[in-house]
């Protein structure tokens, strides 16, 4: 039986791991994949908090509803991220950042 | 046609005029100086009709401002023996001068401009006459400075002229603005503006004799503007670049008498305040023998006259401040009305002769090519010099033997003026008229139309006669008494000294006279410098208050709190610029990092 350290440990590889991606990969494509990676390690965070953290001897379901909330959000952003991911290939013909830097000084 | 709607007529034909010039004849030259000399001689008609009838009363026109008991402000005429008398000196000069300015503005441009001018005028200066409360005088008496203004600065492409009318308009709102603080405490004091309330308010005043003193003084500033008396004369002499009929009209004859006026109105008040009337007397004897001073030194033909104008004004106000009778002052300005307004005529006649020649060291022998002028301008010279069987003897003569009951400082002041009086009008005659001409003009000059000399002979009548004793009882023995004071012999052979002691002397002086002044007094010539002590005051006190302000301005108000927020603002985002660096990694990095130090603020805030 993990204890709740085994899940928030894993949950915290997770979220380094996609905030590494999002700081030093250059495609825009993986950059989107790693922000969905650190969405899941939030969501193991939370079910695994819910899962131990009990009030008055009953489990506490509030966190797992929230998780939902935060799977249904990331649905309807990744339809609209890929979209804009497409037309911006459509512009541009390239999905590397380094490539996307008009707005600047 | 009933004696109110007469009045009333007779007070707004004159603006009808000015508006209809304005409006609709425009350059038409014929049809302006028509309306305007038609409007001024229907004036004379109602005037006359209203002086021969006897019109006595209050004329209610209309409520200009009405809050009831506290605070009203009736658009009334007043019709009463005084401004009866004032009625017909005004309209009685005005048509003479309208027809005399059609000879002399002939060939001059703006001659629409003029005419609406002095309609313009006219109307303000009947409305003072008329009017019944000093806020509807002061009303006037401010549009007298607006068509004043305007006839000053008639040839405005000139600077000097464009400089004098506004030169005259700045120093008239000084005494103005004494004149409103004066109807103000009036007002605070009796609750009314109207003349017959303030004149009965002696006994509000029983208390406070000190506050009655202030409040007649302040009216008398008013005065002292209007009339050019010391220390505001400065704007009368400069006023002389406006053309002559103007100068005849405004700054001899009638505007500069509405001071006078004034005084004679508030008379029975300013009468109950002795200390008052001791400042009134004081200032006009001081003005007279001044200005009397500085007519010797003069050299322009009309700069003379202005500075006689201003020692006539004098008189005038020194009179009233006698306390003696309102009819004293304006028995003077009776007389002095006809010949002072002739004298400008006939000066008028001698530059339109001299090609506008002004100066009169470039004249001489006049009287053989100018033999009209000459004559008139004699009347006028021997009446203003108060020679015997002349206009101006009776009057001046009176307001010196009055002076002699009751104040001796202003007696001797104004003797000495008397005897410069004939001085610098002998002065003025014997150099312009007589001895050989001292310039090409001079030679080639000759006599003006009839249009110009028919109104001198018209004038040269009233500038002789108008101080005999039958017309004095005919137009003053309903304002006051004009008994004559009970003085020493001597007194009266003063007088008469005065007269052939000055004329004797400038024949002595300027009998065989060349092409110079023998007389050069320097002071004298240059105003007793008092002109260049006004500009040096408004260059230092004025001026150094114009620099602080530009100070404050340029380095407050444009350099800290304008360009100062501007370059803050324009710094910071010049900062802020570098944030922005075009790497989609960093931005997101910095958002984390404003995520991370949001969180952190919000769990350390206690």
């Amino acid at each position: 039986m993990p204890t709740l350290a085994n899940y928030l440990i894993a949950s915290g590889l997770l979220f380094a791991v996609g905030l590494g991606g999002v700081m030093l990969r250059r495609s825009i494509i993986v950059i989107f994949m790693s922000l969905e990676m650190m969405l899941s390690a939030a969501n193991l965070a939370l079910v695994a908090f819910s899962r131990y953290g009990l009030v008055s001897g009953h489990q506490n379901y509030d966190a797992q509803v929230l998780v939902f909330f935060i799977i249904t959000v990331a649905a309807a952003e990744v339809a609209v991220g890929l979209a804009i991911i497409v037309s911006l290939y459509r512009a541009r013909q390239t999905t590397h950042v380094e490539d996307l830097d008009l707005l600047k000084f | 046609m009933t004696l109110p709607t007469i009045a009333w007529i007779t007070l707004y034909i004159p603006l009808v005029a000015a508006g209809l010039i304005l409006l609709v004849t425009r350059t038409n030259k014929p049809l302006a100086a028509g309306l305007a000399i038609l409007s001024a001689l229907v004036t004379c008609v109602g005037g006359w009709i209203l002086f021969a009838k006897g019109a006595e009363g209050i004329f209610h026109g209309f409520n200009w401002i009405d809050f009831g008991e506290t605070f009203s402000i009736p658009f009334d005429l007043a019709l009463d023996p005084l401004s009866r008398t004032m009625l017909v000196v005004v309209t009685t000069i005005a048509p003479i001068v309208f027809i005399y300015s059609l000879g002399y503005m002939k060939d001059e441009e703006g001659y629409w401009r003029y005419f609406a001018g002095l309609a313009l005028f006219l109307f303000s200066m009947l409305g003072i006459v008329l009017a019944n409360n000093l806020v509807m005088m002061f009303i006037f008496w401010e549009l007298v400075g607006v068509s004043s203004y305007i006839l000053i600065g008639h040839y405005f492409r000139k600077d000097s002229a464009a400089d004098a009318a506004k030169q005259a308009f700045l120093v008239n709102r000084i005494g103005d603005f004494g004149f409103m603080l004066g109807i103000l405490l009036f007002w605070i004091s009796t609750g009314s503006f109207s003349f017959s309330a303030v004149n009965d308010s002696a006994g509000v005043f029983v208390q406070h004799p000190t506050l009655l003193a202030i409040a007649c003084v302040l009216i008398f500033c008013g005065t002292v503007g209007k009339s050019s008396q010391f220390p505001l004369h400065v704007w009368l002499p400069n006023s002389m670049e406006g053309p002559t009929p103007v100068s005849s009209l405004l700054h001899a004859a009638t505007m500069v008498a509405a001071g006078v006026y004034l005084l004679a109105r508030i008379f029975p008040i300013l009468s109950a305040s002795p200390e008052a009337c001791e400042v009134v007397a004081v200032i006009g004897a001081i003005t007279a023998l001044g200005a009397g001073i500085l007519a010797t030194q003069q050299d322009d033909i009309k700069g003379i006259l202005a500075y006689s104008t201003i020692s006539q004004l004098g008189y005038m106000v020194a009179g009233a401040g006698l306390a003696v009778s309102a009819a004293l002052p304006m028995f003077h300005l009776f007389t002095h009305a006809f010949f002072k307004c002739l004298l400008f005529l006939t000066a008028g006649s001698v530059i339109l002769g001299m090609h506008h020649e002004q100066n009169i060291w470039q004249m001489g022998g006049l009287k053989n090519k100018m033999p009209v002028t000459f004559l008139t301008y004699c009347c006028g010279m021997l009446a203003l010099s108060g020679c015997y069987f002349f206009s101006g003897h009776y009057s001046k003569d009176l307001i010196m033997a009055c002076s002699w009951e009751h104040h001796r400082v202003v007696f001797w002041l104004l003797v000495v003026a008397a005897g410069l009086t004939p001085f610098y009008m002998t002065r003025q005659a014997l150099v312009v008229f007589f001895g050989k001409p001292r310039s090409e003009h001079a030679k080639n000059a000759h006599e003006s139309p009839a249009v110009m000399t028919i109104p001198l002979v018209l004038l040269a009548i009233p500038a002789v006669c108008a101080g005999y004793p039958f017309v004095e009882h005919f137009f003053f023995h309903e304002i006051g008494t004009l008994a004559e004071p009970n003085v020493p012999h001597w007194v009266e052979i003063a007088f008469g000294a005065a007269f052939f002691i000055g004329i004797g002397a400038a024949a002595l002086i300027y009998r065989n006279v060349g092409e110079k002044d023998p007389i050069r007094i320097p002071c004298f010539e240059n105003r007793f410098y008092i002109d260049d002590f006004y500009f040096w005051i408004v260059r230092c006190i004025q001026g150094g208050f114009a620099n602080i302000c530009y100070f404050i301005d340029r380095w407050f108000i444009d350099g800290i709190l304008v360009r100062g927020s501007a370059t803050v603002v324009w710094t910071v985002g010049f900062a802020l610029r570098f944030l922005q660096v075009g790497n989609l990694q960093a931005y997101a990095f910095f958002f984390g990092a404003g995520v991370v130090g949001l969180i952190y603020l919000l769990l350390n805030a206690k």
